[in-house]
């Protein structure tokens, strides 16, 4: 049953092929046995688990069973969980209980999935390695000398090694598509505003979106259907209708038109992966597509922009840990600023505060207007390049990430490397545009990844496109050697 | 652009971080190589373009102004490192 996609497990779940019980033990037990070398999770919730499961064998029999009930899922501890620690990869909230449910994993325990656990994570989603965890770092499961990626690495991990049916994670900067890639999963970031940010630890709140991880476009299609929609808490959800994504997988290709953006086969780009991603667009070329170079000509600037626009907007987020309230706080302060300074100091990571003070200095008098209006001004720029693509084009390819997973360490002492890990998948959370990775080759054993940008709420279109993809080809099939269920 | 160490030190007192005086130099070049990165923005221009804050241009919604949560004073406060009656406990500010 592990073997199983998410969509075959819905399907096996309600003929009675086995139990939800049955799957979430099964689930539960491989956790036990392979998850500490990977450290995907922070926390596992086996007995919270086992009685949602015979809840959902209860709804099943009942005959009024949601879409998901029974279907064992992860959170990227960036979620709040009424009840259970939520981490956040921190120090700071090490001892965080938190006392509400994100609108996220409301939704997903409404449509009966199961929650079997937190995941690990870059603290406060960064990084793009999984390296700045407080809990120590993710392994790729299919190179454990290798990063997943990051910052839901253990979301992309734990889906991978088959630890979970599927994920949620968070995407800032390409933090659910990156690791989805590396580690040969599928992940989706939504449009800005889809799904509601409620409960989400905030990192940049212009930027941040939530998505669903999953080893398939269909399996995605259900959780993206469980997860969007309107959330009056939430004040930038767009109240939009979601549509039945799952309904929509099956569009013929003909006639769609797919832009080839220069910019994301430059010279920066692994000729392998490069190679991989044309086979790809061979595949829709042959399904009917037709495809259409184009150029986004601001795509070199999205990294400037977006290490402006990011580090700006966390600064302020993370004023909020302050010693008082809730969170890690410093022994014997001897007066405000000493607890605040010391708490803080003591509370978050390296890269985190190396972020609050890129942040916190961009922020400052006299450079306000040099660096943080001077961003937005180029994130316009980097949404009107989409904007003209799309009045040519229907949806856009590209490779995920220039090369496929790298070394643990290799460049962890070198921020800016580190930075540009991310080149092709930032430009999407500046411009706020629907984007997902789905696997399509693999480079000396590694898995690489093709990812799709659409159009404002387009993302049904992106599902479409995958999933037919993903009905002539077999690479979302393939799984980490050592993991073969 | 570069950092100098005194502003690192500056800048860290303004987000209330502490970087010990031997590591402001360390600090200063690693943000420099970032801000190198970030200078790159110079080149664009920018002058007929306004800033975009939110990616779909959504403006902030109101709502009525109605009662909508509950009072979670005790709930919240077991999360705090230290409270007492219904306060949350800091150093003394005020001698």
């Amino acid at each position: 049953m592990l073997e199983h996609t998410l969509t075959e497990q819905v399907a096996a779940l309600r003929d009675g092929a086995y139990s939800a019980r049955e799957l979430t033990d099964a689930y539960l037990a491989r956790i036990e046995a392979a998850g500490g070398a990977l450290n995907a999770y922070i926390t596992v919730t086996a007995a919270a688990a086992r009685a949602a499961a015979d809840a959902a064998d209860a709804a099943l029999a009942a005959g009024n069973a949601p879409a998901l009930t029974g279907i064992p899922i992860a959170h990227k501890d960036i979620f709040c969980t009424d009840g259970v620690r939520t981490s956040c990869a921190s120090r700071m909230l090490d001892s965080f209980v938190a006392p509400y449910d994100a609108t996220v994993v409301q939704r997903l325990a409404a449509a009966g999935a199961v929650m079997l656990g937190k995941t690990n994570m870059d603290e406060f989603a960064m990084g793009s390695s999984n390296e700045t965890s407080f809990y120590g770092p993710v392994r790729n499961p299919w190179d454990p000398a290798r990063v997943p990626g990051g910052s839901s690495g253990g979301s992309a991990a734990a889906v991978a090694a088959g630890l979970c049916s599927a994920a949620t994670g968070t995407d800032t900067g390409g933090s659910i598509r990156q690791p989805a890639a590396l580690t040969g999963i599928c992940g989706l970031k939504p449009t800005y505003g889809r799904v509601s940010r409620y409960g989400m630890i905030a990192f940049a709140s212009s930027l941040d979106q939530a998505g669903p991880m999953a080893r398939s476009a269909a399996d995605m299609a259900l959780l993206l259907h469980a997860m969007a929609g309107f959330d009056p808490r939430d004040s930038t959800s767009i109240d939009q209708p979601v549509p039945d994504y799952a309904a929509a997988l099956y569009q013929p290709l003909s006639g769609l038109r797919i832009g080839l953006p220069a910019q994301y086969f430059d010279a920066g780009l692994d000729p392998d992966v490069g190679d991989a991603v044309r086979a790809a667009l061979g595949e829709l070329e042959r399904l009917g597509a037709q495809l259409v170079d184009i150029a986004l000509p601001h795509t070199p600037l999205s990294v400037p922009a977006y290490y402006v626009v990011a580090p700006a907007e966390a600064s302020s987020n993370l004023a909020r840990y302050d010693g008082v309230r809730y969170g890690y706080r410093a022994d014997n302060p001897v007066d405000l600023e000493d607890l605040y300074k010391r708490s803080r100091s003591e509370g978050f990571g390296a890269e985190v505060k190396r972020r609050i003070l890129i942040g916190t200095y961009v922020l400052s008098a006299g450079y306000y207007d040099a660096y943080y209006l001077k961003a937005q001004r180029v994130r316009r720029l980097i949404r009107n390049d989409f904007l003209d693509a799309f009045d040519r084009v229907d949806v856009i390819a590209a490779p995920t990430t220039p090369q496929p997973a790298f070394r643990m360490g290799e460049k962890q002492h070198d921020p800016v490397a580190m930075y540009l890990s991310d080149i092709y998948t930032i430009a999407a959370n500046l411009a706020g545009l629907p984007a997902l990775s789905v696997p399509c080759g693999q480079v000396q054993g590694l898995p690489v990844g093709l990812q799709l940008i659409g159009r404002d709420f387009d993302e049904a279109r992106l599902l479409n496109v995958a999933h037919r993809y993903q009905q002539v080809t077999d690479w979302h099939t393939r799984r980490p050697p050592e993991t073969q269920a | 652009m570069s950092i100098s160490s005194d502003e690192v030190r500056k800048v860290a007192h303004l987000a209330r971080l502490e970087v010990p005086p031997t590591q402001l130099g360390a600090h200063a070049a690693q943000l420099s190589t970032i801000l190198e990165l970030v200078e790159q923005l110079a080149g664009a221009d920018t002058r007929q373009v306004q800033p975009l804050a939110h990616p779909i241009e959504a403006s902030q919604r109101l709502r009525t102004d109605e009662v909508t949560e509950t009072d979670q004073r005790r709930r919240f406060q077991t999360l705090a490192p230290q409270a007492q009656d219904g306060l949350y406990l800091v150093p003394r500010v005020i001698e």
